[in-house]
């Protein structure tokens, strides 16, 4: 059988409003990432672009950014699942890669947050989960994590400053990645300290460092079959086992509230089809959205047992020294989370790890990676294994 | 000249902002204004639905009846908010949570009346009906 490999990855910056268009915004993670691979639009045989809609005017983007990027008369396709959407979009292209169907394929990620205010987009990602049944009580994202965070919690005895310690350890990488939105440094007492903002309530009981920041930015990977992987490229990197679940909207038609179904049944068969286990992995990316949502991904993907994620982040299992580094690039806490560009954007950081690249925060030596990106409050659960 | 059929948005009526007008399952919107909670059953294979659907993915077919919700359920979880979406600013603090009813769960707020202190993980609540201060009805959880 052969394989399929990521040739080329790029992001822009994220950043809080980004002065332009959302064409010129995917530009900037396609340029990059077309660079990285040495490639010209010629040699890319589709594209794939993946975006949460509603944050911004344009209907279709894919066929308006297909122009924009040089990617006529190429078919393009669009592919949503919130938060998840750029590695649902891997999907695809690994799909259509796989197929013969094409040999050379770009997945495109974008998301322009700053065209509506803050409690629109609150209500827009609110409308992510069940409008019919929830949304008509009020929810937003960090309330419904709040709630997994609140039974994590009563079932294990998670404390608030276990979940500060994991956005200490952001903050701790984010100072690190010029592409991040967040670069200071964040402290135990910035979280605990009454006054300060960091440790204001949002929804209890997550607090505003609890949660990650809304971003403007754009991802590109590039996937290409074992063929031209190895005309185009010095270093591809494999794609050894792909993942992806869904479950109930409604948190009503829910059995697991102390960690995502979606994010167990996913790494499940990822692992399968790698044919690795968890301990094998060097070198992760987790969908941090909320501080909660990372301890829970350290139980789903099997890096500790249920209730045990609390002593990873203690003993700095997951920093860039640790058993299991988990992102060291600064994670949606710091860098920032571009809905649609998110998934793009771990897979470039774990695709640079397992080519020797990441620069001040390389790992030593990984020979296998992990991306675990999550649609929604758990709707959409993806997890990728990629290999050198 | 055939009278233009009424369109049934009773939907309109649930929560404080509702998202849905069309639904086939708009009775709901009717019980609750009898002061109750109803979930709906296919009468051809058992299965309990709530919230309620017209139809039944395991028999593939429409054939579902009401029954009212009783009893009461357990806290699985909650979270007070402290901000709220757009069309929710004048609600907030408010708690959403979930009741777990042992053959179904209920998504909803808890009672401005139940004082947060009170409020803990596993307590035995129920649901009732709830008329908002804008008219609209949803349901709340109180202490059982």
């Amino acid at each position: 059988m052969s394989r399929v490999a990521i040739i080329g990855v790029g992001q822009s910056e994220f950043v809080r409003a980004y002065p332009g268009s959302v064409r010129e915004l995917a530009f900037e993670g396609f340029r990059d990432a077309m660079r990285d691979a040495r490639l010209t639009v010629k040699d890319v045989q589709a594209s794939v672009i993946c975006s949460a809609p509603e944050y911004d005017k344009q209907r279709s983007p894919a066929g308006v950014f297909a122009e924009y990027l040089g990617l006529n008369p190429q078919p393009t396709f669009y592919v949503e699942s919130l938060c998840s959407s750029s590695s649902m979009g891997l999907r695809l292209a690994y799909s259509l890669v796989k197929s013969g169907l094409h040999e050379v394929v770009a997945v495109i990620g974008f998301q322009k947050m700053s065209e509506i205010s803050s409690a629109e987009s609150q209500e827009r990602m609110g409308r992510g989960a069940d409008i019919q049944w929830e949304s008509p009580f009020g929810t937003m994202m960090p309330a419904y994590y709040a709630m997994y965070a609140r039974a994590h919690m009563a079932a294990y005895g998670t404390t608030l400053e276990d979940l500060a310690l994991i956005r200490v350890k952001a903050a701790t990488y984010g100072q690190l990645n010029d592409k991040a939105v967040y670069r200071k440094p964040v402290t135990l007492e910035n979280l605990t300290h009454p006054e300060d903002r960091m440790a204001g309530p949002v929804a209890s009981p997550l607090r505003v460092g609890d949660c990650c920041a809304n971003a403007d930015g754009s991802s590109c990977v590039i996937v290409a079959s074992e063929e031209k992987a190895k005309a185009f490229c010095r270093k591809p990197v494999w794609v050894l086992g792909l993942g992806a679940a869904t479950t109930s909207v409604n948190l009503a038609g829910r059995d697991l509230f102390t960690g995502l179904s979606v994010a167990r049944e996913a790494s499940r068969q990822a692992y399968k089809m790698a044919g690795i286990g968890p301990k094998d992995v060097d070198v992760a990316e987790v969908h941090d959205c909320f501080t909660i949502a990372e301890m829970m991904a350290y139980e789903d993907l099997g890096f500790a047992g249920p209730g045990e994620g609390r002593d990873l982040i203690r003993g700095k299992a997951t920093y860039k020294e640790g058993s299991i580094p988990v992102n060291v690039d600064g994670g949606l806490l710091s860098k920032g989370h571009p809905i649609g560009a998110t998934g793009g954007s771990q897979i470039r950081t774990v695709v640079l790890q397992l080519r020797g690249e990441a620069g001040a925060i390389q790992v030593k030596d990984p020979e296998i990676g992990l991306v675990h990106n999550i649609g929604g409050v758990g709707l959409y659960g993806n997890v990728s294994i990629f290999g050198r | 000249m055939a009278e233009k059929a009424k369109i049934d948005e009773r939907f309109k009526k649930f929560g404080t902002v509702s998202f849905t007008s069309l639904t086939k399952t708009n009775d709901f919107v009717d019980f609750l204004e009898k002061g109750q909670i109803a979930g709906t059953r296919c009468k051809d294979c058992g299965r309990v639905f709530f919230p309620p659907r017209a139809d039944c993915f395991q028999c593939l077919a429409s054939n579902t009846e009401w029954f009212e919700v009783t009893g009461s359920g357990r806290l699985v979880s909650f979270s007070k908010l402290e901000y709220g979406p757009a069309g929710f600013q004048n609600d907030v603090p408010y708690c959403i949570a979930l009741l777990d009813y042992g053959t179904f769960k209920i998504f909803g707020r808890i009672s401005r009346d139940v004082p947060e202190a009170d409020i803990a993980v596993g307590m035995p609540m129920k649901a009732i009906a709830n008329t908002l201060p804008n008219g609209q009805l949803n349901y709340v959880f109180v202490k059982e």
